[in-house]
């Protein structure tokens, strides 16, 4: 018993192979659409590394690409087959290699279903590579004279301004670390001294934060030094004070644009996972019409088409069956012996 | 003497014809173009409103938008115009339009250079005072104009007007966050004619974050104030550029990306126009040949160019002259209605 089966005439099976035909077409613009979102991420992800270290994983933009590469590939051809189906001398050379055809794409879509879901899951290893990149970053904030390091201010201070965010969790992260190179630093002064003499690493500490991390739509003037001093400044309660800095971790914020492109793109994938099956399916049927003609001299005749030949049930336990026997032809050879061996 | 004369066998005329639709189709396409450019043109301007008190400006962006919908519909027009071109029975209804398609055609080839000249006038003016209200964060109506030229200063790159020195001549923080029981303050406010609270910072909007030191933007002039800092010689320390100079730049570079495009379009459109006036002639002179698959003429103006005008000023003159014809006609009426009463009362 069939699944699916449905009766074909002529001018159906001409209007279904345009159809499939037509969907191919789509499809490849959807595999070159998934190729373009590869390089997009790969790119986002570059513009950042110093953030992250120049440690983050590319594995999901190169599996993007080569995904989108191999289903323009896979579709373009199978269009080629539909467009050849109608007449029936040039889908006698296809007809061979069209099964297994189908079982790759059936591979190749879940492939599709996988990717979409590490799509989704990455954000989690992406927050670790966050985390240590941005503490990084701001240790070596003052470094801009150390070769290697000497953009690290300028990267932090735009990513700041970009996103809207200050320090790794929130504004006080400044505090604990020296921003401010020592090549500014008077050490004359007695407050220099003071605050040096003041931990046990000997570094410059102090409650304010880089002027990157100001808030525009703040109703007074930015507040970045002595922070946490509410007589320095008139009328200044540090605790009640909401929009003098930004409240939000860089963490957090970068977490959040990534993480919300990794799910458009999931989503994406997943769209196309779906209008890869639709195609697949519509070339098992246009297969299966053209090979069930009730009389294969006479195109004109009535023809049925399906999905599988048998239920999924019956299908599966043929596989089964078939893998077993395959199993069973290299132990039967071995058994052969044992019995002729006992028996002598 | 016929302007630019060409000689149209009927291969050709039918090759102009399917040029020419093609050609029509493509400033369809350069007329949506137009449009799409006025939207963005006024997006941005829209974006800058708060700082740009010259709203006049508006205007630039409208003209583009009015002839990018235009130029599609009178392309359109001129494409079934050329379909109908090579069937005798249909092309005479068009005539009568052809000369109207031609004047607007002009008239929206020149409303768009007048459009591009004004754009380049305009941005000199277009800059406005907004630093003065920097502080009226209370102020209803300027309550976002801090915001506003904090993100402007940031994005665009540049500190106060000219230079960095304009802010300290403005009083830029409200007299809210000022202490007028402290010394300091009294001083400063006494210090000026108006009472206005000056002093030699500057925002941290203009802090350049591509410099090595953590940002220095208050008691600039002060020596003493910051270690081994000397104002004159440092360059990076806050943006050297103003920014009436920044937004000029920005709208010129804006400006150098959408001229070269308007201009291709203003070019098609010509040939467009030229392309119809010979289609127009040769298929006229087809019609009126004896068979109309013979070779016909077309031509851009029937006589020399001082001959059109001469032709042009006599028929206005015509037009003209029926105006001291009437008045004569109404009399003559008159003196018979004047008759007929004095016979009927007579």
């Amino acid at each position: 018993m069939a699944l699916m089966k449905v009766k074909f005439d002529l001018k159906k099976r001409v209007k279904l192979a345009q159809t499939v035909w037509f969907m191919y077409w789509f499809s490849v613009m959807a595999g070159v659409l998934l190729l373009t979102m590869g390089l997009f991420f790969k790119i986002e992800l570059r513009k950042r590394s110093e953030l992250m270290d120049n440690n983050e994983s590319h594995f999901l933009p190169n599996l993007l690409i080569g995904v989108g590469l191999i289903a323009s590939g896979m579709n373009a051809f199978g269009g080629k087959i539909c467009y050849d189906s109608l007449d029936p001398s040039k889908f006698v050379k296809w007809k061979p290699m069209l099964k297994p055809f189908l079982i790759s794409c059936v591979g190749f879509n879940g492939l599709l279903l996988l990717t979409a879901m590490l799509c989704f899951l990455m954000r989690i290893p992406l927050q670790f590579t966050l985390a240590e990149g941005l503490k990084n970053g701001m240790k070596y904030y003052k470094d801009t004279d150390t070769p290697g390091r000497c953009y690290m201010k300028r990267t932090l201070d735009t990513m700041q301004m970009e996103f809207r965010c200050c320090g790794n969790d929130n504004y006080r992260d400044w505090f604990v670390i020296q921003w401010v190179s020592n090549r500014y630093l008077d050490f004359s002064a007695k407050e220099v001294k003071d605050r040096i003499g003041s931990n046990v690493d000997g570094q410059y500490l102090m409650d304010g934060v880089p002027f990157s991390c100001c808030n525009p739509a703040s109703p007074r003037p930015c507040i970045q030094l002595q922070m946490t001093n509410n007589s320095a400044h008139y009328s200044y309660d540090h605790y009640t004070e909401e929009l003098n800095v930004w409240k939000r971790g860089c963490r957090e914020a970068l977490l959040s644009y990534y993480g919300g492109m990794m799910n458009t793109i999931g989503a994406l994938v997943m769209l196309v996972t779906l209008v890869q099956v639709a195609v697949t399916v519509g070339l098992q049927y246009v297969n299966t019409s053209l090979s069930t003609l009730a009389n294969p001299e006479d195109p004109e005749s009535e023809s049925e088409g399906w999905i599988l030949e048998k239920t999924v049930k019956e299908t599966f336990t043929d596989i089964m069956d078939k893998m077993k026997a395959m199993g069973k032809g290299n132990q039967v050879e071995e058994g052969g012996e044992a019995p002729v061996a006992t028996v002598s | 003497m016929v302007l630019m004369k060409i000689t149209f066998p009927l291969q050709r005329r039918v090759r102009l014809a399917q040029g020419l639709w093609l050609l029509s189709w493509l400033s369809v396409l350069s007329g949506g173009f137009l449009f799409c450019l006025g939207v963005y043109l006024k997006t941005e301007l829209i974006r800058r409103a708060e700082i740009m008190d010259y709203t006049d400006i508006h205007v630039v962006p409208n003209i583009l938008m009015m002839v990018g919908l235009a130029s599609i519909g009178t392309n359109w027009f001129a494409s079934r115009v050329c379909q109908d071109s090579l069937d005798a029975t249909r092309f005479p209804r068009w005539k009568p339009f052809l000369l109207g398609w031609f004047a607007m055609a002009v008239v929206l080839c020149s409303l768009l250079l007048a459009a591009m000249v004004l754009c380049f006038a305009l941005i000199l003016y277009f800059l406005g005072n907004g630093i003065r209200f920097y502080r009226d964060t209370d102020v209803p109506g300027r309550c976002f104009q801090k915001e506003t030229i904090d993100r402007l200063q940031m994005e665009l790159r540049c500190c106060g007007n000219n230079n960095y020195r304009d802010w300290f001549e403005v009083q830029w923080i409200s007299n809210r966050y000022l202490d007028f029981t402290s010394k300091e303050v009294k001083d400063r406010v006494r210090s000026n004619v108006d009472g206005r609270y000056l002093l030699d910072g500057v925002p941290f909007s203009c802090c350049n974050p591509a410099s090595p030191r953590p940002c220095l933007h208050t008691q600039l002039l002060d020596r003493n104030a910051h270690y081994n800092f000397e104002l004159q010689t440092e360059e990076l320390n806050l943006y050297n550029r103003g920014c009436r100079q920044a937004l000029v730049e920005y709208y010129m570079g804006l400006m150098n990306r959408i001229g070269p495009g308007v201009l291709s379009v203003i070019f098609m459109q010509a040939s467009v126009f030229v392309s119809l006036r010979y289609l127009q002639t040769a298929t006229e002179g087809a019609m009126a040949l004896e068979n109309p698959e013979d070779d016909s003429e077309g031509y851009l103006l029937e006589k020399s160019i001082p001959e059109t005008i001469e032709d042009c000023k006599s028929q206005v003159l015509t037009l003209l002259k029926l105006g001291p014809v009437d008045p004569g006609d109404a009399e003559a009426p008159a003196e018979d209605k004047g008759a007929a009463d004095a016979a009927t009362s007579g």
